[in-house]
């Protein structure tokens, strides 16, 4: 039994990383920009995170500078694709190569620097209930802030004013500009907000999640979280599903490992990824629903006046 | 912005990018690897070595898995480097070009090497074993070291270090520090050293304590933190207190330090990393290698084989054992590292049965390195099967 618990407190964990970045790539494409420089932007943002928890010791520092890296790439990314128009796919890729670079390159001092001793976290009354405090309630406090900035998002985007003007952007940014938004500077502030999110996932990874830097150990996870919005239908209570179900096979398959099961490890490594894709195969069976739940200008580019 | 203006700004950016391009591109690999390398002697003995006089230096090179500061395998690699240097000085000018991978990329990278004039090449991981038969056929002038592997050439040869001397005295360690009884391994690639590796850690703990059980997860590459902290935190969920590890970085050791378990650190020296969990750590010595390798090579003595050295030759050894480990388990570890010096013990002697219950070495019979170097089954305690069927 305790395994279990055991288990689903690491399924939440790992797929805390996977649920922020996904959050921040929905507001992104809500506003219709697709920016395949997430991965860049977290491993940017996790030596950035890292450097700061080394140099300052204090993790909150190091995800607020995490963001910041993460807003700043994402800004540039907007500017050429908002203003300058180029090509989001091929602009967000050359945005992930410059990322995978760059953090390589200033993290090279870093590379032997350890943190101190991660604190254990554990919510006051409810981390002593038998089976479900452990699984549940001795996480992180990012973990809980994930789950209540889902809620706060879902509030924003179907209840807010400025969450319909923000999908309406998404959806026909014809008419919104017709209307008098601004919707190119409001393409920009999602974008950037979108990479700040993905920045506070990649310092989650290098400090709390594997508290040391190494070139490339944000190892794809950039990638996962992209086509977790894709999986999620853009709607956020399913990035989080999306993200949870990712973590939770990747534990699952180590923990078959471990119980000495006789599937070739090398299958189960497989497992996550090919039950990511099952289920965009599934969900893109449909092309109908695709077409009702996808903003309708995603990718495309916008020329105001034109 | 008008498309004309638009269309001028990104010509400019366009020509003034391929310009850098090219000025970059003029710079050869060796200056890429020294701003990288950021290691003061490599710089000063590249300047000094025109004053020698004598002879020219020789040119080593080395290309690493991993980056230097992986804290594991190649930072270990890379002190055996600066001892290399610092024996050898003026006589000899090494680089080094790190990261990497283990495809055909690499077989570009060692005909660079070469190609700027290294005559002493040294590979080390595994996966270069092809690229380097490769372009060791095509450069019979040039000698070639293939660390861990085990095809040779007229002008290659492999080294190796005995790391299951080092997984076996973490055994005996761990043996007597669990508490569940049940100690674990985070895995990187099921290739015989590996499995070696375990099966040796799996003897060493029964030594000392008969009822251990090891777990096993892969991780299916050699470097990978976040995947190396996952496998060591379901190792750890499922009741293994003591981790031994046979991938790169030190993440299973801050993983083990997180949860208040132990865990031993591997290739190189890693108590930094995880104060509280580490026991002791084995680590490679690489110096007295390649030193040797070198001195053959200027010599002229130097000849194609198979080196595998342990803690005879210097080359393993366990070290920075924590005070939490009680006297007699340290009087223990002394006593198999003694045993293992003056070649009094031996770690692979039979009874040996794997994990099905099959006898593999009968009794008293000493293994010899070619049934090591060939070991697919895992030794009883073990629990489940090694990957990809015996």
């Amino acid at each position: 039994m305790d395994t279990y618990a055991l288990l689903l407190a690491a399924t939440l964990n790992a797929g805390t990383v996977l649920a922020i970045a996904g959050l921040g790539l929905l507001i992104n494409e809500r506003s219709g920009i697709v920016n395949l420089g997430a991965e860049g932007m977290m491993l940017v943002a996790a030596i950035a995170g890292f450097a700061t928890a080394v140099q300052t010791g204090s993790d909150w520092l190091a995800f607020g500078a995490g963001a910041l890296a993460g807003a700043l790439m994402a800004g540039a990314f907007g500017v050429l694709v908002i203003w300058l128009n180029t090509n989001q796919y091929a602009t967000g890729l050359a945005l992930s190569l410059f990322g995978n670079g760059f953090s390589a390159f200033v993290g090279i001092k870093y590379t032997q620097e350890h943190l101190a001793a991660r604190p254990h976290f554990s919510v006051p009354l409810l981390g002593d209930i038998p089976f479900i405090g452990p699984a549940l309630f001795r996480q992180h406090p990012m973990v809980y802030l994930t789950i209540a900035f889902m809620g706060g998002l879902v509030w924003f985007l179907y209840r807010s004013r400025a969450g319909l003007v923000l999908r309406a952007v998404g959806e026909s940014p014809e008419s919104a500009h017709a209307l008098g938004y601004p919707v190119r500077r409001i393409r920009l502030i999602a974008v950037m907000v979108g990479g700040a999110l993905c920045g506070v996932a990649g310092a989650y990874i290098s400090v709390v999640y594997t508290p040391l830097w190494v070139e490339g150990m944000v190892a794809g996870k950039g990638w996962i979280a992209l086509a977790l919005t894709t999986f999620a239908t853009w709607r956020p209570s399913r990035v989080l599903l999306g993200a949870y179900l990712f973590g939770g096979v990747t534990m699952l398959q180590f923990h078959l490992q471990g119980e000495g099961v006789a599937i070739s490890s090398q299958l189960l490594t497989m497992l996550p990824y090919l039950a990511t894709i099952a289920v965009l195969v599934l969900i893109s069976r449909n092309p109908v629903w695709i077409r009702a739940n996808m903003p309708a200008s995603l990718g495309k580019p916008f020329f105001p006046g034109s | 912005m008008t498309t004309s203006t638009r269309r001028s700004v990104l010509r400019t950016t366009a020509w003034s990018s391929l310009a850098i391009a090219a000025a970059l591109a003029g710079c050869t690999k060796k200056e890429e690897a020294a701003p990288v390398a950021a290691s003061e002697p490599a710089a000063a003995s590249a300047a000094a070595a025109p004053a020698s006089g004598a002879s020219a230096p020789l040119k080593i090179a080395f290309a690493y898995l991993g980056p230097v500061g992986d804290g594991g395998w190649t930072f270990a690699h890379d002190n055996g480097r600066k001892a290399l240097e610092k024996e050898l000085g003026s006589q000899v000018q090494t680089t080094f070009v790190e990261s990497v991978p283990e495809s055909a990329d690499a077989e570009r990278v060692f005909r660079d090497m070469v190609a700027q004039g290294n005559t002493l090449i040294f590979g080390t991981s595994f996966g270069y074993m092809e690229p380097m038969l490769k372009v060791a056929a095509d450069n019979k002038g040039v000698h070639f070291e293939h660390a861990t592997g085990y095809k040779t050439a007229d002008n290659m040869r492999t080294y190796d270090n005995r790391t299951y001397e080092g997984a076996y005295m973490a055994g005996v360690i761990a043996g007597g520090m669990t508490k569940s009884n049940t100690i674990g391994v985070v895995g990187s690639i099921p290739i015989p050293e590996v499995i070696r590796n375990i099966d040796s850690y799996t003897l060493g703990a029964q030594s000392v304590n008969p009822k251990v059980k090891v777990k096993v997860v892969w991780v299916n590459e050699w470097f990978n933190p976040p995947k190396e902290t996952e496998g060591a935190q379901s190792l750890i969920d499922g009741g293994a207190d003591v981790l031994l590890q046979n991938t790169d970085s030190s993440a299973v050791l801050q993983t083990a330090e997180k949860n208040g378990k132990y865990a031993f650190g591997w290739d190189s020296d890693m108590t930094a990393y995880g104060p509280k969990a580490h026991l002791a750590s084995s680590v490679n010595i690489w110096g007295p290698y390649y030193i040797k390798a070198a001195k053959d090579a200027i010599n002229g003595t130097w000849t194609t084989g198979k080196v595998w050295w342990g803690v005879k030759e210097g080359a393993i050894d366990l070290v920075s054992i924590s005070d939490k480990v009680p006297a007699d388990l340290k009087a223990k570890v002394d006593k198999v590292k003694a045993g293992l010096k003056d070649g009094s013990f031996s770690i692979w002697k039979g009874p040996i049965a794997d994990n099905t219950g099959k006898e593999v070495l009968k009794k008293d019979v000493v293994a010899d390195d070619g049934f090591l170097g060939g070991i697919k089954f895992f030794v009883k305690g073990v629990e489940g099967q090694v990957p990809g069927g015996k």
